[in-house]
């Protein structure tokens, strides 16, 4: 992608970004909160349209999908919200599946499956209700839904928030053998610098729209440009 | 009290019933109507702010002036339970329209970005996760719409559709605070009833269900009504209305009881609220007859000057009704003018025979009478022109049936009543002469829609039975025993038939 986007105010929420994610790579858009990497994820699946650029996925020009069909296509997992409160783990699960016209016993075995690959079971909490679970169990679940549909590409907003760090770790760690066993391509956006570095094939640092610094995660933490991703990566890591 | 009401409980029953449906229909179309609006302007933000002013502006409009506007319209005006149900539905529309739209608008924003990320339409979003979300809110606005419709529709008994509004004109109009009880306390009751089934629907774990559920039942109850309602097939009903007092009452039960006597089936729509309304819904055939008042209809239909003598008023009345396809039957026999009474103490001691006597004690009579004779082209500010005198003690404005109790407990000395009034003759109260004629005639007669006469044969000829045969002391005899003696006005209606041989069953 390619891209620049304005606030309503005029200043750049995005300034000239330019990223590319191989297929079965995770890249993680690393900042502070306002860096513009929660927009440049939404440039994906179109929540968020620049005003200028291009943002390609699966070989296309986003502007020339379906914003439906295209939003179908990516698994999006978000912190917290991200699951609709008034329905059943498994109504939620099955979401996509649902939306993309299954057959209900198809999607309630993947629904089952996906539980399962996620670490749940499934006879216990397909009928529960959102808030009924833990934040761990609620971002397990929020990782079986984005993988419902089989999608090629998965978003991942800040998908290990407001976990305890014991319950972050031990899902960080489920993600990242997850991620190679299905080698699907992921697009991770998180603030947390040991996190990006831990799950990253290759790391970009944000700042106020920009990447200051892109790389592997050994580049970002041995190499760090001097000034800001210094001062950053300086700061989170002993 | 309770003897009261078991007497009345089968009417009592059909009235709650017909409540019932009434509401039911109103708040049903309220939320087919509302809803979709509701989202309408979610979707189209810039049409919120005029349509909720507008729901804003029609629940302003009182009930009355509403009627007022709807009756003269074509397809949906007229009397009974359709305008009923029209201004019902105006009147419920605001809570549901404000609650559907906040009530979608408040659902967490991050929420409705998630459904849009998963790859739902507008329409998917709206369906599952929208409307679900907002359910709660919406049904908190389907409530409070409900129960005012209970309150509201009171009202529908003044246009004719029935529902425990009935008790309480009647009663307003008979000044029985029993009757006005027996229409509110269970107005009141049904209130309670659907405000509590509402809130545990709205309250209950699921509400989608739960209200799948009321809809349901709601629309099985519809269809029951629906199917309850007497088959309109052979025979025609003639519809008898009357306006809403005693005497049109009685004289409505009197002309219903005599064409049932003559083997017609007969609709009752007694107690319409007011002159106007008894116009159109007979012009419209709604009504089939109903009996107006010559002086009435000159002045307040025809908006035409008063005078004339009887004769010439009725043969005015005759030849502009018909061209309004009214024909006007013959005059009853009694002449229910405005009459200026007194207590016979009064007239004795200060000579008032005539109004005309009244100027030589205008500096201190005290007048009682009701606000209408204020404004009426035919009331009090003619009346001192006609008879020149000016009142120096401001009239006292009450309402019509407390006028007599302020007389006869010596708080005014004159009050403005009707010459028919039940009470006059019962407690021997002076009447004073219009010796210069300042009223026009009130003769009663019955006006009739002339295009059904053809489609009720005997029609005419049960009514014109009556005429002339109902002269001033019977009216007030009449009105009496309904107003101070509580009796019902159809067993009094019959009493009188039977008593002057109009009945032949």
């Amino acid at each position: 992608m390619d891209v620049h986007k304005r606030f309503a105010s005029g200043a750049f929420a995005l300034d000239g970004l330019s990223l590319s994610v191989a297929p079965g790579e995770v890249l993680v858009l690393l900042g502070t909160s306002g860096s513009g990497k929660t927009t440049a994820l939404k440039t994906l699946n179109r929540l968020v349209r620049p005003e200028r650029g291009t943002v390609s996925v699966l070989g296309r020009d986003v502007e020339s999908w379906d914003p439906i069909a295209l939003r179908r296509s990516i698994g999006y997992v978000i912190q917290e919200v991200g699951l609709l409160p008034h329905l059943t783990i498994a109504e939620n699960v099955e979401m996509v599946p649902r939306l993309l016209g299954w057959e209900a016993p198809r999607r309630a075995a993947r629904a089952r499956e996906l539980l399962a690959l996620a670490g749940l079971d499934a006879d216990r909490f397909a009928p529960l209700r959102p808030r009924q679970l833990s934040g761990g169990e609620r971002q397990r679940v929020g990782l079986a839904r984005a993988l419902a549909a089989d999608p090629p590409l998965l978003l991942m907003d800040e998908p290990f928030g407001a976990l305890d760090p014991l319950t972050r770790r031990r899902l960080q760690d489920e993600f990242r053998d997850l991620q190679r066993r299905l080698g699907k391509t992921v697009v991770l956006v998180t603030h947390d610098v040991p996190e990006a570095l831990r799950l990253g094939d290759r790391v970009a640092v944000m700042a106020a729209g920009r990447v200051v610094q892109a790389g592997t995660p050994s580049e970002i933490r041995d190499q760090p440009r001097p000034g800001f991703v210094q001062e950053f990566v300086a700061a989170a890591l002993p | 009290m309770l003897s009261f009401l078991a007497e009345r409980r089968a009417e009592l029953g059909l009235l709650t019933a017909q409540h019932v449906v009434l509401v039911l229909l109103s708040t049903a179309l309220a939320v087919v109507l509302g809803v979709p609006l509701g989202i309408l302007m979610t979707r189209r933000r810039g049409l919120a702010r005029p349509l909720l002013a507008l729901a804003g502006v029609l629940q302003t409009i009182p009930s009355l002036a509403l009627f007022g506007f709807l009756i003269p319209l074509p397809v949906v005006g007229g009397i009974g339970a359709r305008i009923a149900v029209i201004a019902l539905v105006l009147y419920a529309l605001l809570p549901i329209l404000r609650n559907t739209y906040t009530g979608i608008l408040q659902v967490d924003p991050a929420v409705v970005e998630a459904a849009t990320g998963l790859g739902m339409t507008d329409s998917q979003r709206l369906r599952i996760v929208e409307l679900p979300l907002a359910l709660p809110v919406i049904l908190a606005g389907v409530r409070i719409a409900a129960v005012v419709s209970v309150g509201t529709a009171t009202i529908a008994a003044a246009v004719g559709a029935g529902g425990l509004g009935t008790y309480v004109f009647r009663g307003l109009a008979t000044v029985d605070t029993r009757l006005i009880l027996a229409g509110a306390v269970p107005a009141a009751l049904l209130a309670l009833a659907f405000d509590g089934l509402l809130a545990r629907v709205e309250r209950s774990p699921r509400p989608g269900r739960a209200a799948g559920v009321l809809a349901v039942l709601a629309l099985v109850t519809l269809m029951a009504a629906g199917l309850a309602r007497p088959a309109r097939s052979g025979q025609r009903v003639v519809v008898v209305g009357s306006k809403n007092f005693t005497e049109q009452v009685v004289l409505g039960e009197m002309l219903a009881a005599l064409l049932e006597d003559r083997g017609l089936a007969v609709d009752r729509r007694l107690n319409l609220g007011g002159t106007q309304l008894c116009h159109e819904a007979v012009r419209a055939g709604q009504i089939d007859v109903y009996v107006e008042y010559t002086g009435t209809a000159l002045t307040d239909i025809l908006k035409r000057p008063a005078g004339g003598d009887r004769a010439a008023v009725l043969r005015e009345i005759r030849e502009a009704y018909a061209p309004l396809g009214l024909r006007v039957g013959e005059p009853l026999g009694f002449n229910n003018t405005f009459a200026l009474v007194v207590r016979p103490d009064t007239s004795r001691r200060l000579g008032l025979i005539r109004i005309s006597d009244v100027a030589r004690h205008a500096d201190t009579l005290r007048v009682g009478l009701f606000g209408e004779f204020l404004e009426r082209a035919d009331g009090l500010p003619g009346l001192m022109k006609a008879y020149g005198f000016r009142l120096a003690v401001p009239p006292t404005e009450m309402d019509l049936g407390l006028l007599y109790q302020a007389l006869l407990a010596d708080r005014v000395d004159v009050v403005v009543g009707s010459a028919t009034d039940g009470l006059i003759a019962a407690n021997g109260l002076v009447v004073l002469e219009d010796d210069r004629h300042y009223f026009p005639p009130y003769d009663a007669v019955p006006v009739m829609h002339a295009g059904h006469l053809d489609a009720h044969p005997g029609l005419e000829a049960a009514v014109s039975a009556l005429a002339g045969r109902v002269d001033e002391d019977a009216m007030r005899r009449l009105n009496y025993a309904v107003d101070s003696q509580h009796r019902a006005p159809a067993a009094v209606a019959r009493e009188f038939l039977r008593s002057a041989g109009l009945l032949a069953r």
